[in-house]
């Protein structure tokens, strides 16, 4: 916590979170130091049951955790209430899941807008951010249209319209090709590539290392630990 | 903002229009039959009303009472305990704007071929006052035709319909108990009492003439009865003691003597019907509310239901940055919403059957703008009281366990 946390977009120290169960406490991740500087392009990997979601989960802010400190854009976030983590999910962050998660009664339009809605942005501003992110997503066509008028991999581009249309400081993906075939999935990628050449901070949650091979960093996880963190094929930590 | 979410609660009813409709089913009934009450139980307040005012405002009337005679009760209005120096005494009183000393009965009218019987009153010009009975045809009698006991009539709207069919009454001479009577007018038409009887079924005498020529009296100056107006609703109750104790005063009834008189407020007794009303509308309306805490209920269900089936649109709500409160009046709206437009159509609907009695039946009713605005007070607290479970719940998912949601 000395350190200068301005460098990192991201940076954890003794991450650590618990849940209860029946047979006791289970520690899902046992204090994890992890910082990601801004322009990275990051995966995280790791068996089932290794902790990445629960580490996903916490960089997202959509969970706290039981111990340790999380400094996002040197905040420290950690012990936030759940409107806090809200906004810092609106403002700083923009998901991209596996399942698209796309509202079906909206239009794409819509639903690209729809955290301008929640960030308090008039109708104008809104229709016109979510325009040009379609477009930059190559989609402004289907504007009007409901998301279940276009194919898997279209809908997940408005997703990832959706996760920057705020401009966050990181987007994060969880699995986002897991639901797409090899030949969408590549394309996907292309695009996260082409962000991340843009300067956009990225991690990307995946247990395919052809998809973990796009990113210049991976960290692997296992049993709620940090296995080991690549650099661009070499051993970072 | 708030327009968005307008248009969101908008598109979220109409998703699933069948079930939307058979939410709102509830709230419409409820509605509708409040409406319905209310229309009914102001039409009958409103009819009471309009029979009071035609009887004339704040009256009393004083019965010359029972007296004993060797343990031999007589009834009200058994003996000639008043006077028209009682009437005139009570007139000088404050307060008091119309005395009239009054004796009326039944007798049979005769004019030319036609006879006809009906209430003869004989009494002063202050009755017509008190009473506000209007003269259409002709002229009213005066003091001066009372202080000579001259023979004039004034006839209501259904004797002269009767007894003089078509002829101009006016001018005419008729007899009532052998005595020719001059009708010098026309009284104008009141409709029924509230016991219901024919107001204009009346001939209307002096009361010297009465007393002489048509009742007789047992002794000249006694009277049967007094109507006395009072200046205002406010302080009737005062004048009614004031006459009261003015009465004892002048009969010198000892203390624990009891009153050989009695006292009968018409306007009380007008009042009390429309209490009846009153009461009974509120009970019926008291019914029909159960239906709209059964919509109510209703609606909270399908909220639940809802907040269950869309879960997973909350959890991805919640991670693009949704705070509770974003949730919680998102879901909030559209109870309120769904209660709004139940209670709009359950407005009309309840308009349009109250229109329909009133055209089948002629029954009075009276659709009131209060009786909108408190069905939709009424709504609105539903769609709050039983939208705000279900939307708390939505608020306070955990955003995790929702994404995961299948």
């Amino acid at each position: 916590m000395s350190q200068p946390a301005s460098e990192a977009v991201i940076r954890v120290v003794g991450l650590g979170k618990s849940y209860a169960t029946a047979a006791g406490l289970f520690p899902a991740l046992k204090g994890v130091d992890l910082a990601i500087r801004p322009g990275e392009y990051l995966a995280i990997m790791g068996p089932s049951g290794s902790g990445k979601s629960t580490f996903m989960n916490l960089l997202g802010c959509l969970d706290t955790p039981t111990i340790g400190e999380y400094f996002l854009a040197g905040e420290n976030v950690a012990h936030l209430d759940p409107d806090a983590l809200a906004i810092l999910r609106n403002r700083t962050l923009g998901f991209v899941f596996q399942g698209f998660n796309l509202l079906p009664r909206m239009s794409l339009q819509d639903n690209v807008a729809l955290p301008l809605v929640y960030a308090g942005l008039d109708k104008e501003t809104r229709r016109a951010r979510a325009r040009a992110m379609l477009a930059k997503v190559g989609l402004e066509r289907y504007a009007e249209s409901l998301p279940n008028r276009i194919s898997g991999g279209q809908q997940q581009r408005v997703a990832i319209a959706r996760a920057l249309v705020n401009e966050p400081r990181l987007i994060l993906a969880d699995e986002p090709t897991g639901n797409l075939d090899s030949h969408t999935s590549e394309e996907i990628m292309a695009l996260f590539d082409q962000l991340n050449g843009e300067g956009i901070t990225i991690v990307i949650v995946t247990h395919e290392n052809d998809i973990a091979a796009h990113a210049r960093r991976q960290v692997r996880f296992l049993d709620g630990q940090i296995q080991s963190d690549h650099l661009s094929g070499a051993v970072a930590a | 903002m708030l327009k968005a979410m307008l248009g969101e609660a908008w598109l979220a009813m109409g998703a699933n229009r069948l079930r939307t409709a058979l939410t709102m089913l509830g709230m419409v009934i409820g509605v509708g039959a409040v409406v319905i009450m209310m229309a009914i139980g102001q039409g009958a307040q409103f009819a009471v009303q309009q029979t009071i005012s035609t009887m004339g405002a704040n009256l009393f009337i004083v019965l010359s009472g029972s007296f004993t005679t060797s343990g031999v009760r007589s009834g009200s209005a058994g003996g000639p305990t008043l006077t028209v120096g009682d009437s005139e005494a009570v007139a000088e009183l404050d307060g008091v704007i119309n005395v009239a000393p009054t004796h009326q009965g039944t007798r049979q009218l005769v004019y030319g071929s036609q006879n006809w019987s009906c209430t003869v009153v004989g009494t002063t010009p202050e009755y017509l006052d008190a009473r506000a009975w209007s003269i259409v045809q002709g002229a009213a009698f005066s003091d001066s035709d009372v202080r000579s006991a001259t023979r004039v009539a004034l006839i209501g709207k259904t004797v002269a319909e009767n007894l003089f069919a078509g002829d101009d009454p006016v001018g005419k001479t008729m007899r009532i108990q052998q005595n020719p009577f001059v009708v010098i007018g026309v009284l104008g038409a009141k409709g029924q009492s509230l016991d219901g009887r024919d107001q204009d079924d009346t001939v209307i005498v002096p009361l010297t003439t009465a007393q002489r020529k048509v009742f007789g009296t047992p002794f000249l100056g006694s009277v049967r009865m007094i109507m006395v107006q009072a200046e205002s609703a406010e302080n009737m109750a005062k004048v009614e003691a004031s006459v009261e104790a003015l009465l004892r005063q002048r009969h010198r009834l000892r203390e624990d003597t009891p009153n050989d008189f009695f006292m009968r407020n018409l306007s009380a007794a007008a009042e009390s019907q429309a209490e009846t009303t009153r009461t009974m509308s509120i009970l019926l309306g008291a019914i029909a509310s159960i239906s709209l805490l059964v919509g109510g209920i209703g609606i909270m269900n399908i909220m639940l239901v809802s907040v269950t089936e869309r879960t997973r649109e909350i959890g991805i709500r919640m991670a693009i940055g949704a705070r509770q409160r974003d949730i919680l009046s998102q879901f909030l709206l559209e109870a309120v919403m769904i209660s709004f437009a139940g209670c709009l159509l359950g407005l009309l609907l309840g308009i349009g059957i109250a229109l329909g009695i009133n055209a089948f039946t002629g029954m009075v009713i009276v659709i009131s703008g209060s009786a909108a605005l408190v069905a939709f007070a009424v709504a609105a607290t539903v769609g709050i009281f039983f939208g705000w479970y279900p939307a708390r719940k939505a608020a306070r998912l955990d955003p995790i366990e929702a994404l995961r949601y299948q």
